[in-house]
């Protein structure tokens, strides 16, 4: 998933075709990209629908050996457990289309109900991570390619390199360790202190982002708080990704850096300074945010292990929970939830990308 | 600079007698190439690229500079603004004067801002492949303002003023709307052009372009031509064209500079070195060059002309098509792509049937149908007696051992990881004639003989044979089985001049000795001539005319042979200048 | 202009390249794949490559010979005389990276831990490379429906999160927890299904660039078979960028073997030692102080990625000439050969014979095959 040089052979130019009948080509792209998300969450809904049944029906994972025999046939019977298994993926892509996941089997909850609940917390992880992301990956790569075999380049690749290698819980414990135990600045653990969760019950209309009801509130400490919370979490995602990132970015614009326009465009005078910042730098975002948008897959399982690192109460908090109860119901309704939206961003990804790509557009 | 100097400082005493070998040239010449050498370094060691060559530029000039593969022409070219890789390493000097006279410097000892202002300023490049040079996210009139920015012009009104100037210049209609286009826009003559416009942009001296007609078909090579000629007539630039084509040299130089191995071998005006060689490799390399109406004729040893032993005329036919059609399926939402449209032709056994075309003519998509290699998608193609519109491999693969095929590319027609005997022995063992490839060993090095191929090459990789090398090799694979159908597609026109015509006569004389019936695909005119006994000429799918060879070269009937055959730069100075004037006229006409 | 080169005028590219190849006769395993790359790399492309090399041998090496390093057992809690081990002991002369809070000797375990990860690694790169490369050579090379389906497939599968996939297959696996190699094997085969699409990728872009060229056409020319074609053709060819994918994908198992571990689905610790495990157990001694217990099986993880990923970017560097450092000469010096335009650019028709140098670098497997076979004969 991380092989962002994969992505960093330049676009080849697009196949002479005999009539050009391309007035409509990014509607149509965006029409076809758009339609092909279906086959790929259907796919994936398929894959893990019939991977979590290959164990076993869920009553008897979550509570086989607590229940009498009968008293389990019996729950089975009522779920409808023991009907034919493609009856039962039938009905289940048919409550899909209906937004029905399911119901939790330990706290019986509706599945999507979780992600109402618990979403936003993810997505604010998501958000300060991939700013922290952004903010590190893409200078220091443009700065590691401009500096290409110069110390300084080594030292940023051998950064990028620890980013990466660096298991996001172990970054996690090591920032723990050193600035909530050690240092004791910062607090190890959860998503604000208990007195500002109080003061969030107040909100009429609370968006589940700490950050954004902290400013409904309009109270500074409470900020303060929330934002002294999300540093570490955000810190250990964010640079598991910004190692990915800089690489990523280096790789691609030393590529356009050496193709034939940027030397083209030398020869004609145009200085070092422009040629990376214009010439090489936007033909390179292409593949850039093509693999930028896969890396969010990526992120989330990181959101995972970052979340049960920090007791950050998001979706991938609650998987690893349900995981552990062994509550397959909400664990399949989870990762198809992730599944839809890996799907939607990279939709999202690839028309930003024919956005700055001409061939497309036009 | 070789002013006076203390004793006690030596060091500065040296210095200075070495700068005294690089003052600048007397003279009014726009460019000196002084004594320059320059040498990269590989995984294999250093390698000299260009070894003291020295040489003038003179002022509204076009100066070619011509040579084979790896004669060094083009790290000449590129040294001039030093347009070099890191690993490049040169000494010696180029020496530029500045378009208003003023002094000269020496572009090798420049750096930073300096050497900014000569690149474009002084001398700007025209590269080789207008389809990689041009930034395809970003409009042309763009990549055009961007040269005049870095050339100090602030004002934004005024760059995009002179961009859509330029454009109307180079010949891009409507130049004012399709300045905001972008590269992939546009076809690929226009797309030169467009190249050649951001040179001539700056206003720069010294225009060098680097083989910038390789890439593009004969009818947009002439206007490219055109268009070199204006820079020099009208922008008063002097122009230095690398090519390997002598037909250009003799279009467009005025002086010409012959290249070899990395030396010069020869510099002089272009009728001297056409009418008067003074050096035994520009007048092989002259000899090699392919010219129409010159009928390749091979000799035995005892001097005899090699000839046929039949009539092919009365051969059977070989191979027939009638309302050959194929098309390529559109991707989604988009029409098919018909290449060939509704062809009829004949192919008799012995003959050698010349199929001549412009890139996308279909030529080669009629050479894959014959070989089994593409879908015939309507009409009829009778290979050898087997229809092959519907028809099943099993039913094919039995006269597939009559069926040779050479391909054009002779980087790829091998595969790397097996020994030239493997390669060629893979017709002899897919067909059972041999159980291996140890069993094969004599035959397949009788085969390499008689491609005049020393023996020993057979456990040769291929990376390990040149081009001329492994395309013998090639022919040696195709007629491996004997076959009495060889396809032939474009098998020279990745070589060399002196390369390409040994292998020609090389392909003549197995032609005449073994009869096998041909069909020589090439978008080269000359190279047709040479050995077709029939030429068809395809343009846009469709044979446009069709008949004897010598019938097609001196009384072309339709006015697209004609205009094919006028843009053929023909290599004699004094002969291509008529030839220009019937092009032109041509041209009028087809306006009027 | 030097007399010397008027008589020296022939037939270019005929003779030269004779010399060429002749002189280049190499010691054998100067041409072996990593040694090789360590002979073109300069500068900090070596350094990155030798430092990745060391520390990936470093891992090897405790890994084959974790029994007579370690201590203790990876299980062990009880001294030879029945006391039990301390927990959450600092480091001390007994155990002398601490132990952890269920009494394991932190660094037997992660000594151990080298040999859980090097195995899980070979199992799961083993199986998804003959899946993926099997998958990718039929689907590229057929084309057609079966193939847009396969792609499909293969692209949502590879967008979705390889931890989460990997987990659901952990648990269908095993159920969850096992034996030291039911554990590994279910590690393995969880972290093959998610690389399969890698390969498969990987592969069939490969063959689909190398059924158009000249030679596999050749042999469909010739009437060659489809199985001659794939195998003797297409699968070596095709297989030449594995071993940089290879490398990263090596480093991206233990990776997510670790995450499996620190969610609770990897290996039992009875069973063998596992560096996520341990972590998942430290979490709680983070928060009191206690460092020892998370910071040297963290520490084992970050330096087997590193290794591994440095030599895999170094393989990947020195593969593409445009990532490719050179040095400069220095001064004007060499034998003059074919070259125009420039020698970092894609080799073509007009400059062959650095093509062909290029080329003579890239024979490992053809070239190499033939030679160790000799040296061995005189052996």
């Amino acid at each position: 998933m991380s092989s962002p040089t994969a992505a960093a052979a330049p676009a080849k130019p697009a196949k002479r075709v005999k009539r050009n009948r391309l007035s409509g080509g990014f509607f149509r792209f965006v029409l076809t990209r758009f339609l092909l998300i279906i086959p790929t969450v259907f796919i994936l809904v398929t894959v893990v629908f019939f991977v979590m049944r290959a164990t076993g029906d869920p009553i008897s994972a979550a509570l086989g050996g607590r229940l009498a025999p009968d008293e389990l046939q019996r729950r089975i019977h009522a779920a409808g457990y023991d009907r034919p298994i493609i009856v039962q993926y039938i009905d289940y892509l048919g409550g899909l289309l209906h937004g029905d996941l399911g119901t939790t089997m330990t706290d019986n909850q509706p599945v999507v109900s979780i992600l109402t609940r618990y979403g936003a917390a993810t997505l604010e992880l998501a958000i300060l991570a991939l700013i922290i992301a952004l903010l590190v990956g893409i200078p220091l790569g443009r700065l590691a390619a401009h500096h290409r075999d110069h110390a300084s380049d080594a030292g940023i690749r051998i950064f990028a390199i620890l980013c990466y290698a660096t298991p996001v819980f172990f970054l996690g414990l090591l920032l723990k360790l050193v600035f909530a135990v050690w240092m004791n600045v910062l607090p190890s653990s959860g998503r604000a202190s208990l007195s500002s969760e109080m003061q969030f019950t107040r909100l009429v209309s609370p968006t589940g982002l700490y950050i954004v009801d902290a400013l409904q509130l309009g109270d500074m400490s409470v900020l303060a708080d929330v934002l002294r919370h999300a540093v570490l979490p955000a810190l250990a995602l964010g640079l598991l990704t910004a190692g990915v990132f800089i690489r990523l970015v280096r790789t691609n614009v030393i590529a356009t850096y050496n193709s034939g326009y940027v030397e083209a465009a030398r020869s004609r005078g145009v200085g070092e300074g422009r040629l990376l910042g214009k010439h090489a730098w936007k033909p390179a975002l292409i593949p850039i945010i093509t693999v930028m948008g896969m890396q969010i897959a990526l992120m989330l399982a990181g959101a995972v292990l970052t979340e049960t690192t920090f007791e950050w109460k998001g979706l991938g908090f609650m998987l690893s929970t349900y995981l552990k109860a062994r509550d397959f119901v909400a664990v399949q309704g989870i990762v198809i939830l992730i599944a839809i939206i890996v799907a939607v961003v990279n939709f999202i990804v690839d028309v930003i990308a024919a956005i700055i790509d001409p061939r497309v557009r036009y | 600079m070789a002013g006076t100097h203390s004793a006690k400082d030596n060091d500065l005493a040296e210095k200075a007698v070495k700068d005294d070998a690089l003052t600048p040239p007397t003279g009014d010449d726009l460019a000196v190439v002084d004594d320059l050498s320059v040498s990269f370094v590989t995984d294999a060691g250093p390698i000299k690229a260009v070894d003291g060559v020295h040489f003038t530029i003179p002022r509204r000039s076009v100066v070619g500079v011509v040579g084979e593969s790896g004669s060094g022409k083009s790290v000449t070219a590129r040294s001039i603004i030093k347009l070099l890789p890191e690993t490049a390493t040169t000494s010696g000097a180029v020496w530029l004067r500045s378009r208003d006279g003023k002094g000269a410097v020496d572009v090798l000892r420049l750096s930073g801002d300096d050497l900014r202002r000569v690149r474009g300023g002084e001398a700007a490049m025209v590269f080789q492949e207008p389809n990689s040079v041009l930034n395809p996210v970003y409009t042309i009139g763009w990549q055009i303002e961007e040269g005049l920015l870095a050339h100090g012009m602030k004002d934004r009104k005024e760059r995009r003023a002179k961009a859509i100037e330029i454009l109307e210049k180079v010949g891009i209609p409507d130049a004012a709307t399709r300045v905001d286009y972008y590269p992939h826009q546009f076809s690929g003559g226009q797309k030169q052009r467009i190249v050649i416009a951001m040179a001539l942009v700056l206003n720069p001296g010294l225009i060098l372009a680097d083989e910038p007609t390789t890439a593009l078909d004969v009818t947009v090579q002439a206007e490219i031509l055109d268009l070199l000629r204006l820079a020099r007539d009208e922008f008063g630039a002097s122009v230095l064209i690398i090519t390997h084509n002598m037909g250009v040299i003799a279009d467009i130089a005025d002086q010409v500079v012959v290249m070899y191995r990395g030396h010069v071998v020869e510099q002089g005006d272009v009728e001297q070195i056409f009418y008067h060689p003074q050096h035994d490799y520009t007048r092989r390399l002259l000899a090699a060059v392919p010219r129409i109406g010159q009928k390749l004729v091979v000799r035995d040893r005892e001097g005899r002309p090699v000839e046929r032993k039949v009539d092919w005329r009365t051969q059977p036919v070989a191979v027939e098509a009638k309302g050959l059609t194929i098309t390529y399926p559109g991707r989604l939402m988009q029409p098919d792509f018909t290449a060939v449209d509704g062809i009829d032709f004949t192919i008799h056994r012995s003959e050698v049937l010349g199929l001549v075309g412009e890139s996308g003519s279909g030529k080669s998509t009629t050479g894959r149908a014959i070989a089994g290699l593409q879908k015939v998608s309507g009409g009829s193609l009778k290979v050898l007696g087997v229809e092959m519109n519907g028809v099943k491999e099993r039913a094919f693969k039995p006269k597939r051992a009559e069926i040779g095929f050479v391909f054009q590319d002779p980087g790829s027609s091998f595969d790397p990881l097996m020994t030239i005997a493997e390669n060629v022995a893979e017709p002899l063992i897919v067909h059972g004639k041999y159980s291996s490839v140890a069993d094969a060993k004599d035959y397949v090095g009788d085969l390499l003989e008689m491609v005049q191929l020393p023996r020993a090459y057979m456990n040769r990789f291929p990376h390990e044979l040149s081009g001329g090398q492994r395309q013998r090799a090639s022919l040696a694979r195709g007629l491996a089985l004997k076959p009495s159908l060889l396809i032939a597609d474009e098998p020279t026109s990745a070589l060399d001049v002196s390369v390409q015509a040994k292998v020609l006569e090389l392909f003549k004389q197995l032609q005449a000795e073994i009869g096998f019936a041909c069909l020589f695909i090439t978008h080269d005119l000359a190279v047709v001539d040479m050995l077709a006994d029939r030429i068809m000429v395809m343009h846009q799918g469709r044979i446009v005319e069709h008949g004897d060879a010598d019938q097609i070269m001196q009384h072309p009937a339709e006015p697209y042979t004609r205009k094919l055959l006028a843009s053929l730069p023909v290599p004699d100075p004094r002969e291509q200048r008529e030839h220009r004037a019937q092009l032109h006229e041509l041209l009028a006409a087809e306006q009027a | 202009m030097p007399e010397s080169t008027a008589t020296s005028v022939g037939v270019p590219g005929d003779t030269r390249l004779e010399k060429l190849s002749v002189s280049k006769n190499r010691h054998w395993f100067s041409k072996l794949p990593v040694v090789r790359q360590l002979g073109i790399a300069v500068g900090w492309q070596k350094g990155m490559l030798i430092v990745g090399l060391v520390l990936t041998c470093f891992f090897l090496l405790v890994a084959i010979f974790a029994p007579v390093i370690a201590p203790y057992g990876y299980a062990q809690m009880k001294y030879d005389d029945g006391t039990g081990f301390p927990t959450q002991a600092p480091p001390s002369a007994e155990h002398i990276w601490g132990t952890t809070v269920g009494g394991y000797d932190v660094f037997s375990r992660t000594v151990w831990g080298a040999r859980t990860a090097v195995i899980a690694i070979i199992v799961a790169v083993v199986l998804s490379i003959f899946l993926g490369v099997l998958l990718g050579l039929v689907s590229g090379y057929f084309g057609g429906w079966v193939d847009r389906v396969l792609v499909v497939i293969a692209d949502a599968i590879y967008s979705f999160p390889s931890l989460l996939l990997a987990i659901l297959m952990a648990i269908v696996i095993s159920g969850g927890q096992s034996s030291m190699w039911g554990g590994i094997l279910a590690s393995g085969i969880s972290i093959t299904v998610v690389y399969i699409p890698q390969y498969f990728r990987t592969i069939r872009a490969e063959v689909v660039r190398i059924k158009g060229s000249a030679f596999v056409e050749s042999s469909k020319v010739v009437g060659a078979s489809t199985w001659r074609i794939m195998t003797r053709h297409l699968l070596r060819n095709s297989t030449r960028t594995l071993p940089v994918i290879l490398t990263l994908n090596s480093s991206e198992a233990i990776l997510t073997l670790a995450g499996l571990g620190f969610l609770g689905f990897g290996i039992e610790p009875t069973k063998a030692a596992e560096w996520g495990y341990d972590l998942n157990r430290s979490v709680a001694d983070v928060t009191a102080g206690i460092w020892w217990t998370a910071v040297f099986p963290g520490l084992a993880i970050v330096l087997i990625v590193l290794g591994i990923t440095l030599v895999g970017e170094s393989l990947n560097d020195l593969a593409d000439p445009r990532l490719r450092t050179r040095k400069s000469a220095g001064e004007v010096i060499g034998s003059i050969e074919d070259t125009s335009v420039d020698p970092n650019a894609k080799p073509d028709a007009a400059n062959q014979v650095l093509a062909e140098l290029d080329a003579m670098d890239g024979r490992d497997a053809a070239g190499d095959s033939t030679t160790v076979g000799d040296a061995g004969k005189e052996a």
